[in-house]
């Protein structure tokens, strides 16, 4: 068998256009900490407004949610994200403005509306089980106390829920980053297209791919640490989990 | 202006095609789920065991596969599998080693989660049971083989069935590499006859239809065990 010659400093080694390659890494890097961080907006507000939803007493609403999750969950995101990029413009009211923006910012635009929709489907059914799991006694005192609905939610229910919803958020947190690789296939370079054009470009791929591999685990590894912070920082003194 | 459908594309003879790109996704679907519930199953006793070295090697293969994108594995399995082939077994450049790369990327990625749920069915087995296999004169396997498992397994069933929905659409990430799974193909259909959009949403539909079909035939299943 051939011996691989390993050339760590490749990653050195000019790319044209005064960038080194190492620069394309940190570019493709910064591309994916974006697009997960403006999907995870989406994805956590839209998702909460669904989750609640599922846990109202108009009929209407909690079937409309119920359609959406499964609907999102049930058809594999490369589906999507294709849907996104070549269904979407022609049907959508607002289409011809994505189609008007340049490739790049297009291409970063629709992995991020995709992105976000299909992780709202997964926080949506995170934020309803967390509503779901408070004793039903919460939500009757509260509009017991002369709260409105609405009231009793923004005070009592979801500040409760979210707590206990923070773990299983944390792992949606993470499959965002991991899940916008796929944006790659509608070319927007992200971290993993960027490894791949890489290895085109070097022919070097296991530096290339040990590269990207770390850059993917340094994003998880901010994520835990942050996420472990906010539970720190949101826990209750009293309640189980408290240290 | 608004878009024309026209669904016409969808002749006798794509649906054909189409039916065949279907087996190549259901073939990966059940390679993956019988040796990624195999690997995984030995991943989850090695984390379970007594030996350190086994330990950290099963925490450091399911870490490292849970942390990095499926796209990624996918194309690292691309390009390392057929080199290692090849070298190994002396075969032309020209074989076409996509799917046994395929099949290898989605086993060994697969497995990493199906060791985690593996993992949690073993621990909601009562310890008891251990130890009186224990006490019986059972050694490590033979409890995990005869008692522990079984009885994991039973409880295990709905989770590994949700893991098995989500890696059948995970399958369309084949896309990668080029070889012509069912998504493939309709892509390759709606291009070659300009009519992409149809085609992506033919299937979607299809995606969608089994999944959700399987997913109600799971909660049935659920509502009867529960029963």
């Amino acid at each position: 068998m051939m011996q691989y010659q390993w050339h760590w400093n490749v990653f050195l080694q000019s790319a044209g256009d005064n960038a080194s390659y190492l620069d394309w890494l940190f570019s493709g890097l910064g591309v994916t900490v974006a697009l997960g961080l403006a999907s995870w907006v989406l994805a956590l507000a839209w998702g909460s407004v669904l989750g609640v939803c599922r846990t109202l007493p108009n009929r209407w609403l909690r079937l409309g949610a119920a359609t959406y999750v499964e609907l999102f969950r049930n058809v594999p995101l490369l589906v999507q994200i294709f849907i996104w990029y070549f269904a979407m413009p022609e049907i959508l009211p607002f289409g011809d403005a994505i189609k008007a923006l340049n490739p790049m910012t297009q291409q970063f635009v629709i992995a991020t509306l995709c992105l976000g929709m299909f992780t709202a489907a997964r926080v949506c059914e995170q934020v309803r089980s967390g509503i779901d799991a408070l004793p039903r006694g919460q939500k009757n005192a509260g509009l017991a106390m002369g709260f409105t609905l609405a009231q009793t939610y923004r005070f009592i229910l979801l500040p409760m829920s979210f707590r206990t919803v923070l773990p299983p958020l944390t792992s949606e947190f993470l499959n965002i980053f991991k899940n916008s690789a796929v944006a790659s296939t509608i070319g927007l370079l992200e971290l993993a297209a960027q490894g791949r054009q890489l290895v085109d470009y070097t022919a070097q791929p296991y530096e290339a791919f040990i590269a990207v591999t770390v850059a993917y685990m340094l994003i998880n590894l901010t994520v835990m640490g942050l996420m472990r912070w906010l539970e720190h920082k949101t826990s209750l003194p009293g309640l189980a989990g408290k240290r | 202006m608004r878009y024309q459908f026209d669904f016409n594309v969808i002749t006798p003879a794509a649906l054909h095609v189409l039916a065949d790109g279907m087996f190549i996704s259901l073939k990966i679907t059940v390679v993956a789920i019988v040796f990624g519930i195999l690997w995984g199953t030995l991943l989850a006793m090695m984390r379970l065991s007594h030996l350190k070295l086994l330990q950290w090697f099963a925490m450091g293969y399911v870490n490292l596969f849970r942390s990095v994108p499926l796209v990624m594995v996918l194309l690292w399995f691309f390009l390392i599998v057929p080199q290692l082939l090849q070298s190994l077994f002396n075969l032309s450049g020209t074989t076409d080693l996509r799917m046994i790369s395929a099949l290898v990327a989605f086993s060994l990625f697969e497995a990493a989660y199906y060791a985690e749920i593996i993992r949690a069915g073993i621990n909601s087995v009562a310890r008891g049971q251990f130890s009186a296999a224990s006490a019986l004169g059972l050694n490590f396997l033979q409890a995990m083989h005869l008692i522990i498992l079984p009885q994991a397994f039973r409880n295990m069933i709905p989770l590994l069935l949700t893991q098995a929905i989500v890696l059948f659409q995970d399958t369309s990430l084949v896309y990668v590499s080029a070889l012509a799974d069912f998504f493939g193909r309709a892509y390759n259909i709606g291009e070659r006859d300009g009519r992409i959009i149809e085609l992506l949403l033919l299937a979607g539909a299809v995606y969608f239809v089994i999944c959700f079909g399987i997913s109600l035939l799971l909660k049935q299943c659920r509502k009867r065990i529960a029963a």
